[in-house]
């Protein structure tokens, strides 16, 4: 059987930073759905944050000003203690990639250039040009290649195998050859992203169906602050592909069909760089006031910045601009609506990313630890990635020599395994039944519908119902293109089951949550309560249904206060 | 509007050869070859195979031939092709797994063979590299490469000497030689001053074609090119002296 110390799940930029730091002497492997490139870390655009200071605007700037600004911009439900981490290593870790040769776009001076980005006190975004992302991304692989790094690349993982508390290892679908394989693991650490596509309008890639938070869940890990959902505001219209709030940062305005900057209603001090929730709030409110254009986006135009600087800092979006709505925002301003964006809720794990479940790590999107609370800022989430991803492969490796040696663990795997076969071989011998993408379809129509920006008890009891109705249905799934290899339609059959629990526990925490904060807004609750709910949502699975149960927000220096912008 | 999409359909495992299958597809919406792609799988046949992820052209997954171009589906608007007939193979040079899905490894060894990383000290420089930004912007050029393979499997060097590191392995060397905090030593990369290497390329610039992010990776070829010959130059000279 396949063995390793640690198996990092997923190749993104969590999973490789992880990859990365765990100790050389370990045996360490990550298994990833897709070629670890082609993960979505890749479409990261505008940034990474630190206090570097090197903004002439930003000289004054420091990490405890960076960590003030996460906990504000979170309306006050991230924890404290993990914010002030992570921004304090922010510096450190930029300084390391720079190093490793990650490009950033430089300052006279050569120094690392910084922009302004939303819900931040001083411009301390860095970047380079629009393809941030891609970048760190591809620098982090060459290391991996460096450090010869152990890759299965096009496996998914369909399960976490836990037992007494314990995690076992993983059971896989090999899409190559179509097999299912049990991979023992001393610890496993999950670095699988986000779940943008339970939701129709998504930045999110096609891929991001968010089943391994859904299989952690499974397995015993309880998930937190899941009703937490970013909506960013500007996606390009219909396609929803990201146009990053690099884009305002270089300056550019949100302007409503009365040619009005109608951010000034809304956040007149930080204008079209509030955060993230507070603009696609604006968005979607100047477009359902009938102050959109067609009745479904407003303009970010960025003309005035004019051509030179757009093509050379902001070059992907003209890019994508060109090839995906055929227009040039040198001339034309960009048609642009909220979509989902990120999950600031995730599998619960503490500041060292380690789980309840013993051997059971977390880093990045798919995670909780909590820095975003309620609302995460832009560049935040690049940082997170790197800055956690390292903390797990770490403290992953300092956990291995304390596992010890389950006797039966790989009799468990086996079984669990042949399970998993058994599904399969189920939901292909049908004839007839549910076919999976018609069930996805239905769902992000719920999710979008009834538990989009702005939500209320009706829809959300709703969305409920409609989720349950999904979950009968689900039980005559089959797979009707009877070859299993390279079979999308069975990878989706596998991924819809945990949508169907984070839709649920999405839903429910954001019934339960009668209150506004952050990204969660509530029609029928719409002002913050800080009695009764400045408090962590834990979701676990009990019997096959979620519960629900309340954890402390670690507030040790900053006492909640009103946002404004 | 009405289109038929004759897919090259292939599994070694079970079949001798590949072979077209048409597909009826009809839409009024602006599509991409990807998302017709994926409405044909789900709609008319499960079983049909390629990959893809992040739908805007810049993950690399899903490099096919479209009508006869190297393109990634995603970023090809269906309205666009001016053409009823959607003609849609995998990427030659590499063989079929399965349909549209071909084994990326040979183009990855590629890759791996000129040591794709940065090759510095292992010391962090205290608030980072001075490096003034002309000088970085001069890679930008090559940083914009998402791997996909398109000029791999067009490259008709690579297609006839399996020993020929290809376009995309040669641009990205070209991007760490010129990176001012490389100090890979000379001896490191004048190993691609071999046929299989830098002298390889037959200039034909099929590379430059059909890059789908412009990355013209035979400039990179071409500036190594002279870039090897002036440092074999100062070697001689030095030895001279």
């Amino acid at each position: 059987m396949i063995s390793h110390d640690i198996l990092v799940v997923g190749g993104g930029l969590a999973g490789l930073a992880a990859a990365l730091n765990s100790d050389p002497k370990l045996s360490v492997a990550v298994v990833s759905k897709v070629h670890p490139l082609r993960s979505h870390s890749v479409a990261a655009q505008g940034g990474i944050n630190a206090a570097l200071g090197n903004n002439p605007d930003g000289k004054d700037d420091t990490w405890e000003r960076h960590a003030f600004d996460t906990i504000k911009g979170s309306d006050y439900l991230s924890d404290q203690n993990s914010a002030e981490r992570m921004c304090q290593k922010a510096i450190p870790a930029i300084y390391e990639l720079d190093a490793l040769g990650v490009p950033f776009s430089r300052f006279p001076g050569g120094v690392i250039a910084q922009r302004p980005f939303g819900g931040a006190g001083f411009p301390r975004t860095c970047y380079a040009a629009d393809r941030t992302g891609l970048v760190i991304l591809h620098t982090l692989y060459e290391h991996s290649i460096r450090k010869k790094v152990r890759f299965y690349n096009e496996w998914l993982v369909t399960r976490l195998v836990v037992q007494n508390g314990k995690c076992l290892g993983v059971i896989v679908f090999d899409l190559a050859s179509g097999d299912v394989i049990p991979v023992q693991a001393r610890t496993v650490v999950f670095a699988t992203g986000g779940y943008g596509r339970v939701y129709l309008k998504t930045t999110n890639a096609f891929i991001n169906h968010g089943s391994g938070i859904g299989m952690a869940y499974h397995a015993g890990v309880p998930l937190k602050d899941l009703e937490f959902v970013q909506f960013h505001p500007t996606s390009l219209f219909d396609k929803n592909i990201l146009i990053t709030e690099g884009a305002r940062g270089e300056g550019g305005y949100l302007v409503n069909n009365q040619g009005k900057r109608f951010l000034e209603d809304y956040a007149p001090t930080a204008m079209e760089l509030a955060p993230r929730d507070i603009v696609a709030r604006a968005i979607q409110t100047e477009i359902d006031k009938g102050k959109g254009f067609e009745g479904e986006y407003v303009h970010l135009d960025l003309r005035h910045l004019g051509a030179e600087k757009i093509k050379k800092r902001l070059p992907g979006i003209r890019e994508i601009c060109i090839d995906f709505a055929a227009l040039d925002p040198i001339d034309t301003p960009i048609p642009i609506q909220p979509a989902q964006h990120y999950s600031m809720g995730g599998l619960d794990v503490d500041e060292n990313c380690a789980s309840r479940v013993e051997g059971f790590f977390a880093a990045g999107e798919c995670a909780c630890v909590s820095v975003h609370g309620a609302n995460r800022l832009g560049g935040n989430s690049l940082l997170e990635t790197v800055v956690f991803g390292k903390v797990a492969g770490e403290e992953a490796s300092k956990r291995v020599p304390q596992m010890g040696i389950t006797p039966n663990a790989q009799q468990i795997l086996l079984e669990e395994a042949l399970d998993q076969k058994s599904r399969f071989e189920a939901w292909r011998k049908r004839d007839s039944g549910e076919k999976v993408h018609r069930l996805l379809n239905r769902l992000k129509v719920v999710m979008s519908d009834k538990v989009g920006i702005f939500r209320n008890k009706k829809d959300l009891s709703e969305a409920l119902e409609d989720i349950s109705q999904l979950r009968e249905d689900y039980k005559n799934i089959y797979i009707s293109g009877k070859c299993l290899r390279y079979s999308q339609e069975l990878v989706n059959i596998i991924e819809f089951e945990s949508m169907l629990d984070l839709a649920e526990v999405i839903t429910s925490g954001a019934l339960t949550r009668e209150e506004t904060r952050g990204s969660h807004f509530r029609t029928d609750f719409p002002k913050r309560d800080d009695k009764d709910w400045l408090k962590h949502t834990m979701v676990t699975l009990e019997d096959g249904k979620p519960r629900i149960s309340y954890q402390e927000v670690k507030i040790d220096k900053y006492e909640p206060t009103e946002r404004k912008y | 509007m009405d289109y038929i999409f004759r897919i090259l359909r292939f599994d070694p495992k079970k079949e001798e050869h590949p072979s077209f299958q048409d597909f009826s597809y009809a839409t009024e919406e602006k599509k991409s070859v990807l998302e017709a792609l994926m409405d044909i799988r789900n709609e008319q046949d499960c079983t049909l195979s390629f990959r893809y992820s992040c739908r805007e052209a810049i993950c690399g997954s899903c490099a096919m031939v479209i009508n006869g171009n190297f393109d990634l589906a995603c970023h090809r608007d269906l309205g666009a092709l001016r053409s009823s007939t959607v003609i849609v193979e995998p990427l030659p040079n590499l063989e079929i797994q399965k349909d549209l899905v071909v084994d990326m490894d040979p183009f990855w060894e590629a890759l791996h063979e000129i040591e794709p990383y940065l090759h510095a000290e292992d010391v962090v420089p205290e608030r980072g590299h001075r490096i003034e930004d002309r000088e970085m912007e001069k890679i930008f050029q090559y940083i914009n490469c998402i791997l996909c393979g398109c000029c791999y499997a067009a490259c008709p060097v690579a297609s006839r000497d399996e020993r020929y590191l290809g376009p995309a392995a040669l641009a990205k060397l070209y991007r760490f030689v010129k990176d001012p905090r490389d100090q890979r030593p000379f001896s490191n990369w004048s190993r691609v001053n071999t046929e299989g290497g830098l002298w390889g390329c037959d200039t034909v610039f099929k590379c430059n074609e059909v890059c789908p992010k412009d990355v013209r990776p035979a400039d990179g070829i071409e500036a190594l090119r002279r870039k090897l010959i002036v440092e074999k130059v100062k070697h001689l000279f030095k030895r001279g002296r």
